[in-house]
């Protein structure tokens, strides 16, 4: 392999052993001369075809990066919990991306996306004209969700200090699945980093099992906390089972604090009783005071809201169990179901705060629950999406937040747009000058190449959410000068055919298999760079290198289907063929030898002194 | 252009050309000396990492923002508690920097600054970067790079030969020690621009490297056949001949980063297209070089230690030496004989130590 055959010579051969071999090649290029116009219909039917579908789907334009077109972009890094590295795995990143998707564009944040990139980024991007900021809040919430049995609840206000735990009676709020959209606390993104209580299901286990079969049909047992059901009941039992200094901190916990409400049972370990708020459907906050985490957020296979029509409860959230973690939910609840209000309810917390605290009044034992209450449709997505969040055992990190007003969108943009066009300029103005006529063929093929890859774009936008960013403006720009330079390579195979003192046209079909080989190895290394950082990098890299490997499989389209074909046509050109000064082939200007004089095709090489006198 | 056309024309058949090879320890003691002033700059001066690789926000106010530079600087560092850094751009953009602070915090520090400054909060770019952010898109550069190294050498080695594969890595090394030396020795600030030029230069390199060394590969296919040139000889025709193709391909790719240069030094003032085209500009200029005056002098310095290609230079200098070739036949043919077997094998094994002084020492003790 390392010495492929095809070209015969070597160096110090006669001409005449030449001429030899070059007659066979000039008898195949006269039959492939047919071929050129059959290449040049397919890349304009191709570019026509393109162009008709880019109308088509309404794409006319490449669909602008943040960095260009204004907006806030996120980079959240996920951070496994202590010793699941695993758990960041493709399933688990989709989820995360399709829950905050779903939280973003919940918001009416519309057109945000939200993508993986690299095996640990979430890339969320909100176009300019919404709300980044509550956006970036929803985004940056880290769900560390637990399911607590409620040990004592009142309404906590700037007034009611009362200091046991058995005064409750008051303002009797509906303590049904309270969960309203709030997306939980900004300041908490990052705090909760307290250690899981293992037994964490893998979510590799969790997708098998989705996939075996619905283990139970669901509904079968459900917890219906009923609005009308109030919390009416004075603890008796708290005191026995809350220590005294959970007791005394609930005692003095004023929820309707922002301050306190996000101190509350901050650093609490899932296995301590302690102290959270939460707000009612009423919007009241209330205290509680909770036990022990008996049911984890990765517990929960799977949450949804659905709408009942069956018994007419209107939106309700089901929750669908792992293996260990229904065993557990039919534990508490089996525990749950024979205590009294309030003790019989548990409190869904999510990142120290309760969203819901539905009673129960059986035991669910069918690895499935339901949650019911006064829900409207927000709230029931709302409350499943946290369900289903909390059981990803990844917390997320901002990593970068860029925030590119409209002006400087359209500048960057603009400047971008000069840049091109100046060094496309510049490239055609110095093609022009060295290749003459002969960059009228480079320039066409520029145009070619420049025209494919707009067109492209434009469609990958909607095909796969390509977004043209600053990077990849940049990546096209430097393009410019590879695909140039396939052209220059063929070119000069051209031009040292031509000095050898052959005539354009079988100059132009011997100089093809050694300038494409050129081509399609250097294109290949290109290529290679441009596939492995995509690949491997993330973030702004990614958009350039995606750029660069397009337009490098471009070039080879182009060099093959539009600029060898149009070689082959022009070379028949009289312009051409008769070496025009002006065409860039003139065998004078180029120096080519007369045949006569010739008795070596390569002559002495100036290595050393020595060699002149020898040749 | 006719008289570069003649130059062309000329370089191809060889009538006039630089030694390349032949001058070959100038050139690396050349290279030698700028990578090891490189690594130094590297080690003493470190390089101006940007805030993105150190934590902390980069806010830009809209153009004409009447504040001047140090009130600014003031009035982020009342409101973050960090130093600042604040420049003024071309179309009084103030650009202001601050290391060092969470993500978190920079909302409050953004608003602040917005009515220190009187502008609207909305109209302030705000780049806000957490501390690890930077070295996850270094180390994954760093990784990509690897993966790139690996590959291409094997690739090369297929489609070439391993000492092909090695001097193109030699190369592509010499390059981006040299670029990020000059970025020390500067004091450029490096950002994930930077790292993205640096990255395009592995294709750039190559690319080039790679087209003189398909050259080289097709004229010494059947270099053993023949007793006038040594491996030397042909590689360095080889460069002469490609010499035109790879001044063109360097200005033609130089052209449009001199565009984006212009265009992000001149009109943005500073960012991104800054960033990347300048590592390309320096990379380039680099790539071009070493592909010349290093890759190629490199596969022929490993190649004339191939056995076969010793036989070869030994044959050329004794033809060279005694004019009348017909006494030298049988030697001649004889040795033709074990290149002939040594050909397929080029891959094969080294030369015995023996025989290493004296095939190298003569030639080049002739030459000179």
């Amino acid at each position: 392999m390392s010495w492929p055959p095809p070209r015969p010579p070597g160096a110090g051969r006669p001409e005449r052993e030449y001429e030899k071999v070059a007659a066979p090649k000039k008898g195949r290029s006269a039959s492939a001369q047919s071929k050129p116009w059959r290449s040049l219909a397919l890349i304009l039917i191709a570019i026509a075809a393109l162009t008709g579908g880019m109308f088509w789907s309404g794409n006319t334009t490449p669909r602008l990066g943040i960095d260009l077109a204004g907006g806030t972009s996120i980079t959240l890094r996920a951070v496994p919990e202590d010793g699941q590295d695993d758990a960041i795995n493709p399933t688990n990143m989709n989820t995360a991306v399709d829950i905050m998707n779903r939280r973003v564009n919940g918001l009416g944040v519309s057109e945000a996306e939200v993508q993986t990139q690299g095996d640990r980024n979430i890339i969320v991007n909100i176009p300019k004209g919404t709300n980044s900021k509550e956006a970036r809040e929803q985004v940056g919430t880290t769900a560390k969700l637990y399911f607590r049995p409620v040990i004592a609840t009142e309404v906590s206000g700037p007034g009611t200090a009362s200091p046991s735990p058995s005064a409750s009676g008051s303002g009797s709020p509906s303590p049904s699945a309270s969960a309203t959209g709030k997306g939980g606390d900004k300041d908490k993104a990052t705090s909760s980093s307290t250690a899981p209580s293992a037994t964490a299901t893998s979510q590799g286990r969790a997708v098998t099992d989705a996939l075996k079969a619905d283990p139970t049909p669901s509904g079968s047992a459900s917890a219906s906390p009923k609005a009308s059901a109030s919390p009416s009941a004075s603890a008796s039992a708290p005191a026995g089972t809350a220590d005294a200094k959970v007791q005394a901190q609930y005692a003095t916990l004023n929820c309707a604090d922002e301050k306190a409400r996000s101190t509350a049972g901050k650093g609490a370990k899932p296995t301590d009783t302690t102290v959270a708020c939460g707000q009612n459907s009423s919007g009241l906050w209330q205290k509680y005071i909770l036990g022990p985490a008996e049911v984890d957020g990765t517990d929960v296979k799977k949450a949804q809201a659905v709408f009942n029509t069956q018994n007419a409860s209107g939106w309700t959230v089901t929750m669908e169990f792992t293996g260990k973690g229904s065993k557990k939910f039919a534990d508490i609840t089996g525990k749950l179901a024979q205590q009294q209000s309030p003790q019989n309810q548990f409190a869904i917390v999510l990142d120290g705060e309760v969203v819901s605290d539905p009673y129960v009044n059986q035991a669910l034992t069918g690895g499935s629950a339901e949650i019911s209450g006064n829900f409207d449709q927000k709230e029931a997505q709302s409350l499943a999406n946290m369900l289903s969040y909390g059981a990803l055992p990844l917390t997320f990190k901002e990593d970068s937040v860029t925030t590119v007003t409209a002006a400087l969108g359209g500048d960057q943009l603009h400047a971008g747009l000069i840049a091109g066009a100046i060094g496309l300029a510049l490239v055609v103005i110095y093609l022009l000058l060295y290749y003459r006529g002969l960059s009228f063929i480079a320039v066409a093929s520029l145009l070619v190449s420049a025209a494919l890859t707009y067109v492209i774009m434009s469609l990958l936008g909607p095909a796969i959410g390509f977004a043209l960013n600053l990077p990849a403006v940049c990546g096209a720009i430097v393009a410019i000068g590879i695909t140039a330079d396939s052209f220059i390579v063929y070119f000069e195979r051209i031009r040292d055919e031509i000095r050898e003192g052959r005539t354009l046209r079988p100059a132009v079909e011997r100089a093809w298999p050694r300038a494409r080989r050129t081509i399609l190895v250097s294109d290949f290394v290109s290529f290679l760079a441009a596939a492995v950082l995509f690949i491997v990098t993330v973030g702004k890299v990614q958009g350039f290198a995606f750029t660069l490997g397009l337009t490098t499989l471009l070039d080879v389209v182009v060099v093959f289907l539009f600029t060898k074909p149009l070689m082959t046509i022009m070379a028949r050109r009289k312009f051409f063929a008769d070496g025009h000064p002006w065409s860039g082939l003139d065998p004078k200007r180029l120096g080519a030898k007369p045949p006569l004089r010739s008795t070596r095709r390569r002559p002495a090489p100036p290595a050393g002194p020595v060699d002149p006198k020898e040749a | 252009m006719s008289k570069l056309g003649n130059l062309g024309a000329r370089l191809h058949r060889g009538e006039v050309g630089y030694d390349f090879v032949g001058n070959r320890k100038i050139w690396y003691g050349i290279s030698i000396l700028i990578t090891i002033t490189a690594i130094l700059g590297l080690a003493v001066r470190g390089l101006n990492m940007g805030i993105e690789f150190q934590g902390g926000a980069v806010f830009t106010t809209p153009k004409h923002t009447a504040a001047s530079v140090s009130q600014a600087e003031s009035y982020a560092e009342d409101a973050s508690g960090h130093d600042a850094i604040v420049q003024k751009l071309g179309d009084g953009t103030l650009r202001i920097q601050v290391a060092g602070i969470d993500t978190d915090k920079a909302d409050q520090i953004k608003e602040k600054l917005a009515g220190d400054l009187k502008v609207d909060a909305e109209k302030i770019n705000a780049e806000l970067v957490g501390p690890s952010w930077g070295e996850q898109i270094a180390n994954k550069a760093w990784q990509g790079l690897a993966i790139f190294m690996i590959l291409v050498v094997v690739y090369l080695a297929i489609a070439f030969e391993w000492r092909m594969a090695l001097a193109a890595l030699v190369a592509l090394i010499h390059d981006i020690t040299i670029t990020t030396g000059i970025y020390a020795l500067v004091g450029f600030e490096v950002t994930p621009g930077t790292v993205i030029g640096l990255l395009t230069i592995l294709g750039y390199s190559l690319y080039d490297t790679v087209v003189v060394f398909d050259s080289l590969k097709e004229q010494t296919k059947d270099i053993t056949k023949q007793t006038r040139w040594t491996y030397s000889d042909v590689a360095n025709r080889s460069i002469n001949s490609t010499l035109v193709r790879s001044i063109n391909t360097t200005v033609v790719a130089l052209l449009p980063v001199a565009g984006l240069l212009f265009i992000g030094g001149g009109v943005l003032g500073a960012g991104m297209l800054n960033d990347i085209s300048l590592s390309l500009f320096v990379g380039l200029a680099a790539g071009a070089y070493s592909s010349i005056f290093i890759a190629t002098p490199l596969v022929a310095d490993l190649k004339e230690r191939e056995p076969a290609m010793k036989a070869l230079r030994k044959r050329v200098l004794a033809k060279r030496a005694q004019a009348a070739a017909e006494e030298e036949l049988p030697a001649g043919g004889r040795t033709a004989d074990e290149a002939e077997d040594a050909t397929p094998a080029v891959v094969g094994p080294r030369n015995q130590p023996a025989s290493r002084g004296r095939g190298r020492g003569r030639p080049s003790g002739k030459r000179r």
